[in-house]
């Protein structure tokens, strides 16, 4: 276990490069304390390495990740888990916008909410599943443009009856994946994109959500009871919509 | 050198802001601090500040910031000011000599009012007449260029990181309630330095991240009414466009929000009927003033500060608050650095302004 302190460090490369070079010598555990807006943490980085961090990370955590474990304690910024193809990033508090951005594989856990775009383009390919796990709620455009993977919003901070748990445009674009979504039933078909289909939720959704929020509580510690079989579930209205976009053979 | 809007460089850009709402005086620094965090997000073609509140001593005068490309273009201008107005004082705008700045052009700023004798021959108001000097200035006058000409208050902008142009113009030595910045990647055009932000009329300043793809309906719209878009750069148009709604057309600040980011038709429906009838008139009346495309701003005056995203917020903007201080930015770690323990931070909604108006006027 190492301990960088990333106080005054103003270049977001040479804080890489210090977590590069204490990798290359065998240390799979780093804190990093007072971090600030560095950008890229996490880069890249392979299995078996654990970074927790304390403070805001820059944009772009945790992007191209391949199999290393992230937490912040604190708000990640934009493009959380951008491009990320497997590891575990867990932000103890809120998300800027376009969480898990054109994401290929691997979860991330917010346990606050997240801004607009978030799971933008994620998509999947044979065992490679990206999983998106919200606490709180979303903003606008939640999982625009998806095309693979799942995202789970538990909605365990709304206010009142009329505080939503996602904002508009909900799966506009869609062409693929699935979208959980708590208690959400009764919405309006307006907060959802016309690519989107309500669909049942069945026995296996639900032992996927249990896996999944069983997940959620143990990272951040905390104990809830929700309903599962009352999650709405949205999936894309057909297939390949977009075929036949560019060329008509 | 091409010019702006001879040539396209497609790109991003970063913005800051700090206000305290009593109107108390704070320098430079913090502002110069949250720019420089987020280096990343220009690239050197540009840099730029709007203080407020930093010409006490003056503040019954507008304070004319002029960039001079030689003497000759000052001569001639300065014979045009010395008709028109009386002028208080003018001097070179105090700056130092850095490496990373270079090719700047004369920069001198001027305290003046408009002669009463040209008052009364043109039986305008002085906000009116310094408007029609500096669409002037701008469009006759090549090589000069009226950057700033407000009261109380002062646009510091040139080529160059965000950091080195606060270093360049000695921000630390200035007090101002309100700083706005902002840090360039030129979109779509070269930069210059006139082109850089913040871009103001009047005591109205804007910086701004992002493109506006109504820039030309927009244009065409303020031309209408007398405004001038020499610089060819989206920006210029949103300042003009606060100028006409709330200065020209005395609309509340409100009503002009509503304006220039409409909800969307679909939204409207969905309300009661009397605010339904209202927003239908105003996007009947005023449809050429919708912003459209990506932008998150932050619009400064004497009164204060709005801060505000594009409807579908395809720019980023962090607000937070801590005592009587309000602080407004691209990126949550830019508010953090010069904010220990905010009281609350928060990410506005697309469309959503954060109004923060001064407790009392400062002018």
């Amino acid at each position: 276990m190492k301990t960088i302190n990333a106080l005054n460090v103003s270049c977001y490369r040479h804080l890489n490069e210090e977590i590069d070079s204490t990798i290359l010598t065998g240390t799979k555990q780093i804190v990093l304390n007072n971090v600030c807006g560095q950008r890229y943490i996490g880069r890249g980085l392979e299995n078996n390495i654990k970074i927790q961090i304390y403070g805001t990370p820059g944009n772009d955590l945790a992007a191209y990740m391949d199999g290393a474990q992230l937490e912040v304690f604190g708000n990640g910024q934009d493009s959380v888990g951008n491009t990320m193809n497997t590891g575990r990033i867990i932000i103890h508090g809120n998300c800027g916008d376009t969480v898990g951005y054109a994401m290929r594989g691997g979860e991330i856990y917010v346990r606050d909410n997240v801004g607009y775009r978030c799971g933008i383009h994620m998509k999947e390919y044979k065992e490679q599943t990206p999983i998106i796990v919200i606490g709180g709620k979303a903003g606008d455009f939640l999982g625009e443009y998806m095309a693979g993977g799942a995202i789970i919003v538990l909605g365990l901070n709304l206010k009142d009856k009329n505080d939503k748990i996602v904002g508009q445009f909900c799966g506009t674009g869609i062409h693929g994946g699935v979208i959980y979504l708590n208690n959400s039933h009764l919405y309006d078909k307006s907060v959802f994109g016309k690519e989107v289909l309500q669909s049942n939720i069945n026995k296996t959704d639900i032992l996927f959500l249990k896996k999944y929020t069983n997940s959620y509580k143990k990272f951040f510690n905390i104990n809830f009871n929700i309903k599962l079989e009352l999650f709405g579930k949205y999936i894309a209205v057909g297939k390949n919509p977009y075929s036949n976009m560019y060329c008509n053979y | 050198m091409l010019n702006e809007g001879e040539v396209r460089i497609p790109s991003g850009c970063a913005i800051s802001g700090i206000i305290d709402r009593t109107g108390c005086r704070f320098n430079g620094n913090d502002i110069i601090k949250s720019i420089t965090l987020m280096h990343e997000r220009s690239n050197g073609l540009g840099g730029g500040f709007a203080a407020y509140g930093i010409y006490p001593e003056y503040k019954n005068f507008y304070a004319l910031h002029i960039f001079y490309d030689d003497f000759n273009i000052k001569t001639e201008t300065d014979k045009l000011l010395f008709q028109y107005f009386d002028i208080a004082k003018d001097e070179a705008i105090p700056t130092q000599r850095l490496s990373t700045i270079t090719n700047q052009p004369i920069i001198w700023r001027y305290f003046v009012v408009p002669k009463t004798s040209q008052l009364q021959d043109k039986r305008i108001s002085d906000n009116d007449f310094i408007f029609n000097c500096v669409m002037k200035i701008n469009k006759d006058y090549n090589g000069a260029y009226v950057f700033s000409s407000g009261k109380n208050m002062g646009a510091f902008k040139g080529v160059g990181y965000p950091e080195d142009i606060g270093k360049f113009y000695m921000l630390e030595t200035y007090e101002a309630y309100m700083w706005t910045a902002h840090g360039r990647f030129p979109t779509n055009t070269p930069g210059w330095w006139g082109g850089a932000h913040p871009f103001t009329l009047l005591d109205w300043s804007v910086v701004h991240n992002g493109e506006i793809s109504s820039y030309d309906t927009n244009r065409r719209f303020v031309e209408m009414s007398g405004y001038i878009c020499n610089l060819q750069t989206d920006t210029e148009v949103i300042t003009y466009l606060f100028d006409l709604l709330i200065r020209k057309h005395k609309l509340p600040i409100n009503k002009a929000i509503q304006i220039l980011v409409a909800p969307f038709w679909s939204e409207i429906e969905k309300l009661g009927n009397t605010i339904k009838n209202d927003l239908k008139c105003l996007r009947s009346v005023y449809s050429s003033a919708l912003i459209n495309g990506p932008f998150s701003i932050i619009v400064g005056c004497n009164n204060g500060m709005i801060a505000l995203n594009d409807r579908i917020k395809l720019r980023p903007l962090i607000a937070a608050t801590k005592g009587s201080k309000v602080y407004v930015s691209s990126e949550e770690s830019a508010i953090r650095i010069i904010c220990n323990n905010p009281e609350k931070i928060w990410a506005p909604k697309g469309g959503e302004p954060v109004i923060v108006l001064l407790e009392k006027e400062q002018i």
